[in-house]
């Protein structure tokens, strides 16, 4: 597996160190969700800083990992998109709405923590 | 200028096929006479009102100095060191204002100070005069295009460096405290600006760790389709690194523009002035920005 995926307390971290192949991110997918579900995890981050290139597949990738993460109850947030990569996908047309982004693994913390801390008290 | 004819437009490599003997004589008239030709051309100068900006005496001096570099290309036929010394010349006379026209009209002027005296000097012969100007002309003309050609390419360098320091000025980045970003912008914003706006916000970004940036467009008067959804994307790209941007001083024309061309604004959180963006980013930096549909209640904390 070309991804590391760490277990930080409730929340999985996912880190993708090289360019992945289209099958490779379809893996990825269905092995997060797997393990969401395993885990009981609350919160997934996926660290996409050390990727140049971003292509349409994989951005629209990441947001059905977000869908299906939040179908199995974990919120996902995206961090370290670079500005080269930034701007590649806000051209690509497509609709980023479902994706929750921070600047960094910190902020993607504690924007977890307020996200899955929100749904609590909805649900109480 | 006429940016597409010069750069292909090379005069042929060597003069062609002249008596070198007769331009070897040519030369050694032009340096036999070169104080009474020189002083005629000064007068000519002076007489057109060209280069009013230099006082008569760098005038001399720096006709003195293209009068030998002339002579000498015409001996050699070689111009670089011509070439060179015009681009110099023209760096240095170009801050000052001196004009294209003028330096054209300069080198024609000693073009035909020149002729002029060669149909003096000649006029007896005929035939001989025929035969040197023939040796003097292409050459003369080749160095006229030398020399106007080079003012003008260091002239374009010129505005080319200015237009790059115009636009690095153009749209700061500033820091107003921590993780809060501002951009004025002020001016036209056009497309080319309007992508180099982005790189430097999303690089500011970047470098700062910023969470909320504020786009101040108080200064821009009108906005076009291309640019409007460009801002869209900014706005979006800065999103997905992390951040929130807060668009201010939206003009009512640009407004109204923004609405017409049915811009999707969806997801541009504006606010009226300065001001207002400034409280608003301070707001959702106490409170978490990146999250959406914020609750004020949560803000007390």
């Amino acid at each position: 597996m070309s991804v590391a995926i760490l277990r930080q307390g409730d929340y999985l971290i996912a880190s993708i160190q090289v360019d992945l192949s289209d099958s490779q991110v379809l893996e990825l997918r269905d092995d997060l969700s797997d393990r969401i579900g395993r885990f009981r995890a609350r919160g997934l981050i996926i660290d996409v800083a050390a990727l140049d290139v971003i292509d349409s597949f994989v951005a629209r990738s990441l947001g059905s990992i977000a869908i299906t993460a939040r179908l199995r109850g974990a919120e996902t947030v995206i961090t370290g998109i670079e500005p080269d990569v930034a701007i590649a996908m806000v051209q690509f047309d497509l609709d980023l709405a479902p994706l929750r982004t921070a600047l960094d693994l910190d902020e993607a913390l504690s924007l977890l923590d307020r996200l899955t801390q929100g749904a609590g008290e909805d649900g109480a | 200028m006429n940016q597409e004819n010069h750069p292909h437009e090379d005069p042929p490599p060597q003069v062609p096929e002249v008596d070198r003997s007769l331009l070897h004589e040519l030369v050694a008239y032009l340096r036999d006479n070169r104080t009474e030709l020189r002083e005629e051309w000064v007068a000519r100068i002076t007489q057109a009102q060209l280069l009013g900006v230099m006082t008569p005496e760098e005038i001399f001096s720096e006709v003195t100095a293209v009068y030998d570099n002339y002579v000498d290309a015409l001996e050699t036929g070689s111009i670089e060191t011509l070439q060179a010394y015009a681009r110099d010349l023209s760096e240095r006379i170009i801050p000052r204002g001196v004009e294209t026209h003028e330096v054209v009209g300069i080198v024609l002027l000693l073009r035909d100070v020149l002729a002029r005296a060669l149909f003096v000097e000649y006029q007896r012969d005929a035939d001989l005069l025929n035969r040197i100007l023939d040796a003097y002309e292409p050459a003369a003309n080749r160095i006229a295009v030398t020399v106007s050609v080079s003012f003008v390419e260091e002239r374009e360098r010129v505005i080319r460096e200015q237009q790059e320091a115009i636009r690095e000025l153009s749209t700061p980045v500033l820091q107003v405290r921590e993780r809060l970003l501002i951009l004025p912008i002020i001016g036209v914003l056009d497309s080319p600006r309007a992508r180099q706006l982005t790189e430097q916000l999303l690089g500011g970004i970047q470098a700062n760790r910023a969470k909320v940036v504020v786009i101040d467009i108080t200064g821009v008067a009108t906005i076009d389709l291309t640019v409007a959804n460009h801002l869209v994307q900014t706005v979006e790209a800065a999103r997905l690194m992390g951040a929130s941007a807060i668009i201010t001083g939206l003009s009512s024309k640009i407004a109204q523009t923004l609405v017409d061309l049915g811009v999707d604004l969806s997801m541009m959180r504006t606010v009226g002035d300065l001001q207002g963006g400034l409280e608003e980013a301070e707001r959702l930096i106490g409170y978490r920005p990146a999250v959406k549909g914020s609750r004020p209640d949560a803000a007390a904390t």
